[in-house]
């Protein structure tokens, strides 16, 4: 089995495929701590069905770099669904599934209307469950995925103590003047792009899970916010390697065998908190 | 001279006044508390004080070289931070973020701020313990660290015994009295009346819209 994986990692696409994998686990997982704490755990699910929709637009317009389109349209959703803060009214999830849905119908149609290969069912399952379009990539786009990735991990890393307050207590933050709208928008960039990059790992239906999954497990565990990070970041990035290897030597979906690491590993967490918190 | 006055001032959500006609003077050194019943517009007053929503009309002045990111605040707790994973000291410390300026992480001097203030709440053995896992009583005494953080001159506290028992109420009090004591301008949203007549130097009757000082007691009740 070794030789056949070390055979394996001396291709270029299986390479690749690592890199880009373990650079969206560490973004995904550093915000999500802050989304999940926010109440926002489900804004990845709706950015990436509107993602997908971008998505559809764009390979109907037939655009060879894809990311121009894709990348604005779900930075502008984020900023419109995160502008509110955590003061956000209660319409604020019937939004956000209003817009995930008609996104998503709207993508399908698109793809169906204008169809660009003869294998629709095919191009749209991919999109939507990333099953192997991870093992296509080229060498732009895992240069694209490195440079985003380092730019979201310096920002979080800048920004960590003001992240945190204002995760804490927007309230508090804002009433000692910290710049919460400015930051509120930042972190929607940020999680913007995440969810973009996140599309060709797991696909548009599976990103929350990589969102949720490693703080969740973090946060039962652990007690205190710089410890919950941290904890999270490794995880997340050990599952995704784990996945992708596994994937590659079992032939199955990578999303999906990354997302089922990272479900395993919160029952571990979860199981372990609980019998402490009673003993 | 005044360090806080409301001038006129109309308050309300979305356009629609709930008060109007708020008239009051706040100085240097007061303990000075807004009381009122529930619903009728407290908090909304608290927060157009902190500028976390604008007034409808009329204006809060702030005088005596204060500016509004001074004034130190220890809002209710809210639903998001009981399973919020966060240590005694990072809560803390997040107080010194109206002083980060420009930079991104906290200083030595700040995070030694940070301690002082534990140590002055009695707090510095929980430094490492996880806030959800404190008593009531406990928890309003890290965010009173948090809030000293953020000031030295004025402290806005919402119900801060909100939800305390009786020992922790008396505990929280006699703990916002010796900080008013050494100087700081305490102003206190309330309902408790009994305990406030006791404590405060002057008192805001929202509904009525008038302001009682209180010239003697106070002091001879806590000995």
């Amino acid at each position: 089995m070794l030789d056949k994986l070390i055979m394996y990692l001396q291709y270029p696409f299986v390479k690749y495929a690592i890199i880009v994998g373990v650079l969206i686990a560490l973004c995904s997982s550093l915000l999500g701590v802050t989304l999940v704490l926010k109440r926002y755990s489900y804004i990845g699910d709706g950015l990436s069905h509107v993602a997908f929709g971008a998505l559809a637009i764009a390979t109907v317009c037939d655009l060879t770099n894809k990311m121009i389109l894709v990348l604005p349209l779900t930075i502008v959703s984020a900023i419109l669904l995160l502008r509110n803060g955590t003061n956000a009214k209660v319409k604020g999830d019937a939004q956000l599934a209003m817009l995930s849905v008609s996104a998503l119908a709207f993508g399908y149609m698109l793809m169906n209307l204008f169809p660009s290969s003869s294998n629709i069912t095919g191009d749209v399952c991919t999109t939507l469950f990333g099953s192997t379009s991870i093992l296509t990539l080229t060498a732009q786009e895992v240069w694209i995925s490195i440079v985003l990735s380092v730019f979201v991990v310096t920002i979080f890393i800048l920004f960590y103590n003001r992240i945190f307050a204002i995760t804490f207590d927007e309230g508090f933050a804002k009433a000692v003047g910290t710049n919460v709208k400015f930051y509120n928008l930042l972190i929607a960039t940020v999680i913007a792009i995440i969810i973009v990059l996140a599309m060709k790992l797991v696909g548009s239906l599976l990103i929350s899970a990589l969102v949720i999954f490693p703080a969740i497990s973090a946060m039962s565990i652990l007690k205190n916010f710089k410890s919950v990070v941290i904890f999270s970041a490794i995880s997340s990035v050990l599952c995704a390697l784990i996945g992708i290897l596994v994937s590659i030597l079992a032939g199955t979906p990578v999303g999906s065998t990354i997302v089922v690491f990272d479900a395993f590993l919160f029952l571990l967490c979860y199981i372990i908190g609980r019998v402490r918190s009673l003993a | 001279m005044s360090i806080l006055s409301a001038r006129d001032l109309s308050i309300g959500y979305d356009g629609r006044t709930i008060l109007s006609n708020i008239d009051f003077k706040i100085h240097s050194g007061d303990y000075f508390c807004i009381v009122g019943e529930n619903g009728s517009g407290k908090s909304t007053l608290m927060k157009t004080i902190l500028g976390l929503q604008p007034a409808i009309s009329g204006e809060i002045v702030f005088g005596d070289g204060l500016n509004k990111s001074q004034i130190g605040y220890l809002p209710q707790q809210t639903d998001l931070q009981k399973d919020f994973p966060a240590s005694v000291y990072e809560i803390v410390l997040s107080g010194c973020q109206s002083h980060l300026g420009k930079h991104f992480f906290y200083s030595k001097a700040q995070k030694k701020t940070a301690l002082m203030n534990m140590e002055k709440m009695g707090i510095s053995h929980l430094k490492n313990r996880c806030f959800r896992e404190l008593s009531g009583g406990q928890k309003q005494r890290v965010l009173l660290s948090r809030a000293l953080c953020a000031t030295t001159r004025v402290l806005l506290l919402d119900e801060p015994v909100a939800g305390l028992d009786p020992t922790m109420t008396a505990d929280m009090y006699q703990l916002i009295k010796e900080l008013n004591d050494d100087g700081m301008t305490i102003i206190m949203i309330s309902h408790d009346i009994a305990n406030i007549s006791i404590y405060a130097n002057r008192i805001f009757d929202i509904n009525k819209a008038e302001i009682k000082t209180i010239t003697t007691g106070g002091t001879c009740y806590v000995g």
